[in-house]
């Protein structure tokens, strides 16, 4: 029996991104696509959310893919290794994802984005749907759950900046590519950086296909508790943590919600900096 | 009661007021007139024998005062803290009526202290009931809950969402009125109780509230989940960086530790001058927080008068002699930002009191162009808090039209077995508001379970001379030997 939020398991994509398997039995149950976890790796750490990238009620374990870009993430490469324990672990949290009757889907993952779109693909396909995938990374060399990926999708488009596999370009070519061959496409889930769901928006606008996509901004508590999360959708303020994290792409307002994820910067590069200064001290 | 000096507390996290010496405190107890109407009794939400502990105290049997607050109130260094004494057992007071009423709140706190820093604690011996009790939240309401359903026999366990156990006196008030290490104290008492603990555990996410009842066997529920959710005005200008919820900067500073970034992960970006909007008592912890951050000046901005204003005497006060610039009759119309998306200002309207609205207070008019800007890089709103959806998207609960779960005079929910209180069901009200109805809740849960408090084996340790029955050391727990 594992100890509480161990982690059981790990993978190593590239040097920045790495995949974490986590013993949570009961969350493993009680988890749906689109949801999310609050994850905090040492008690003087900070709560950050992160989307569920997989969830197994067999193995009893929740899937977290992390990038390391800051000095939370970038402690967490360094430190969770098999057999470690996360100092806290919360969820589910948030809306799960409306898996509708929808025949029709593509869904688009852009880098780390690939993780958390791949529950919704595969509970598509369960559903019956025919499931178009549209996944992008920057490199070949970046690339994860290819394979994955395309074993619950019907048709699989990878797109890289550098044309070193797929298509040379961004996931908008390539939902581009699967709307000129699919007049019939009845919704486009898209998990991203920001920029990257903004455009994927404006993509499918003009041929008002319904879009969706999961914000996830800065949060503290993750229970609608400290507001932090707030993100303008139409005319209105919604709270990712508890109305989301899945919004309707073609209102939400993507520069107020890149401009909020800056709020902090100042401080997250002086934690960066001292946490590097730290770890060359301690080398040298 | 001796305090910090304004000037010297303003920038430090160390409490306000530093407590009774052992003199101060039995000079307080000789001013109770032990009248024989006791209108403090009444006056208290949970009913503490309050001259009966005072007796005790004149009599210097401190033990004996404290196992008389505890029959009603498990957690006195909290409660002697942060009650609204003025408005309950100090407002009722006859003493008051010609001179100070007795200070009862600093005595409660005075002996709560004692106890923990004597190791005191009730632990008593209590036959279990079988009957296992779920308590959703840790906050005040689901503490006493967790209390009283402890002392019937019951196997409890409470909830709770964040990765520390005290709901918003943890997260909330901050250090200065309530430190931490009295919240961990208090909660340790309930643990010796035999209430278990689960952290990071999000009802109605990870199971929910039928769940409980059903796949998990618990046979009654208790939700005490608080209200939550912030709110916000909806003018123009509250993204900007720098426009944040109370709750949002108090967690971060009071929870998570903020304030000692980078030490600790959590930032925070406090403001350089800060105006807080709102008059209660999380207004004035925003504020007092913000200057003990360094900002100077730190403004409240508040619609109405200093006689409407919501927050409990002392702290005003309190705020007031900390040097907060108060702007009274004054509402925020919009946020400006400079270049970067960073407050820089907030823009103002003079308001006068017109004819009482539907709360029987004056309405706030504004004044025609009487509108001002005040030079500000944070904002935070302190102007109340709605109900957490969290529970009502999740569950079959029956919610009233503003979100709260609607609980009957008894505190009973929509669902059988699942009772409900404090701030989720009455919307936001004080510390000592929702361990009453966590009490009431529990009083009620005790006689759907059929359980009558004559009938329940409870010995009492401080019945036993020196700590012993029988002759065996009463902390062992163990009467059960002799008795069965």
């Amino acid at each position: 029996m594992a100890a509480p939020f161990e982690i059981v398991s790990r993978e190593d994509f590239s040097n920045v991104t790495y995949l974490l398997e986590i013993s949570h039995p009961r969350m493993a149950q009680a988890a749906k696509p689109g949801q999310f976890v609050i994850v905090m790796e040492h008690d003087h750490g900070e709560r950050i959310p992160l989307t569920l990238a997989d969830f197994d009620s067999e193995r009893g374990t929740v899937t977290l893919v992390v990038q390391a870009v800051g000095k939370t993430t970038r402690e967490m490469q360094a430190r969770c290794q098999v057999g470690t324990s996360l100092h806290a672990l919360v969820g589910p949290m948030g809306a799960p994802s409306e898996i509708g009757n929808a025949r029709r889907v593509i869904c688009v993952g852009g880098g780390l984005g690939v993780a958390p779109v791949y529950p919704q693909a595969r509970a598509y396909k369960q559903n019956g749907g025919y499931v178009i995938g549209v996944i992008g990374f920057r490199s070949k060399e970046l690339m994860f759950w290819g394979d994955k990926f395309r074993s619950v999708c019907d048709e699989f488009i990878v797109c890289t900046d550098d044309g070193s596999e797929g298509i040379k370009g961004v996931v908008t070519q390539g939902i581009e590519r699967a709307l000129a061959e699919h007049s019939d496409i009845d919704e486009v889930v898209a998990i991203g950086p920001p920029i990257m769901m903004k455009f994927c928006a404006e993509t499918t606008r003009p041929h008002g296909i319904k879009t969706v996509v999961s914000l996830n901004p800065v949060m503290v508590d993750g229970t609608g508790m400290c507001g932090g999360c707030r993100v303008k959708v139409g005319d209105r303020i919604r709270f990712a943590c508890v109305d989301g994290p899945d919004f309707d792409a073609h209102a939400v307002d993507f520069d107020d919600l890149m401009a909020r994820l800056r709020r902090f910067a100042a401080s997250e590069a002086t934690a960066l900096e001292r946490w590097q200064g730290d770890c060359r001290a301690s080398i040298g | 009661m001796t305090e910090q000096e304004p000037t010297a507390r303003a920038s430090n996290f160390a409490e306000v007021a530093c407590g009774y010496t052992l003199e101060e405190a039995l000079q307080e107890a000789e001013r109770c007139l032990l009248c024989p109407d006791e209108p403090c009794i009444r006056g208290c939400p949970v009913e503490i024998d309050i001259p009966e502990f005072i007796a005790k105290i004149t009599e210097k049997n401190l033990r004996g005062a404290y196992d008389s607050i505890t029959d009603a109130n498990l957690l006195p260094a909290i409660c002697g803290r942060v009650c609204p004494q003025e408005s309950q057992c100090e407002g009722v007071c006859t003493v008051g009526n010609t001179l100070e009423p007795v200070a009862i709140g600093r005595l409660e706190r005075f002996v709560g202290d004692l106890a923990i820093s004597e190791r005191w604690a009730s632990v008593p011996y209590i036959e279990p009931s079988g009957f296992r009790v779920a308590v959703v939240g840790s906050g005040p309401a689901g503490a006493a809950c967790a209390a009283d359903m402890a002392k019937a026999g019951c196997e409890v366990t409470v909830f709770e969402a964040f990765h520390e156990p005290g709901g918003v006196l943890k997260y909330g008030i901050p250090d200065f009125r309530l430190p931490n290490e009295v919240i961990d104290a208090e909660i340790e008492k309930l643990r010796a109780l035999g209430v278990t603990f689960e952290c990071n555990t999000l009802v109605g996410r990870l199971f929910t509230v039928e769940q409980l009842l059903t796949e998990l066997g618990y046979h009654a529920v208790f939700i005490g989940t608080g209200a939550g959710a912030p709110t916000f005005m909806g003018i123009p200008g509250e993204s900007l960086a720098g426009v944040l919820s109370a709750n949002e900067l108090l967690t971060r500073c009071n929870l998570m530790h903020a304030r000692d970034f980078p030490e600790y992960d959590t930032p925070l970006q406090p403001g350089a001058r800060v105006a807080v909007i709102g008059a209660g008592n999380t207004a004035m912890d925003a504020m007092r927080v913000s200057l003990r951050l360094g900002a100077a000046p730190v403004y409240c901005v508040y619609r109405r008068t200093r006689n409407e204003a919501p927050a409990r005497a002392e702290e005003l006060h309190h705020a007031e002699e900390e040097g907060i610039e108060f702007h009274w009759l004054t509402s925020p119309v919009e946020i400006l930002g400079d270049e970067n998306g960073t407050v820089r200002a907030i823009r103002c309207q003079r308001m006068e009191l017109g004819e009482p609205d539907e709360s029987g207070r004056r309405r706030p008019v504004p004044l025609p162009d009487s509108e001002v800007e005040i030079e500000v890089d944070m904002v935070v709103y302190a102007i109340g808090t709605s109900a957490n959806p969290i529970l009502g998207q999740t569950s079959s609960l029956g919610l009233d039209e503003r979100g709260y779960i609607v609980a009957d005079e008894n505190l009973a929910t929509s669902i059988a077995g699942v009772w409900a209180g404090g701030d989720i069901v009455t919307g936001a009200a004080t510390v000592i508001e929702a361990m009453g109805a966590g009490r009431k809740a529990a009083s009620e849960m005790k006689s759907y379970l059929g359980l009558r408090d004559s009938d329940v084996v409870y010995l009492p340790e401080r019945r036993g001379a020196e700590g012993k029955r029988f002759g065996i050391d009463s902390r062992e727990h163990n009467y059960v030997r002799v008795t069965a």
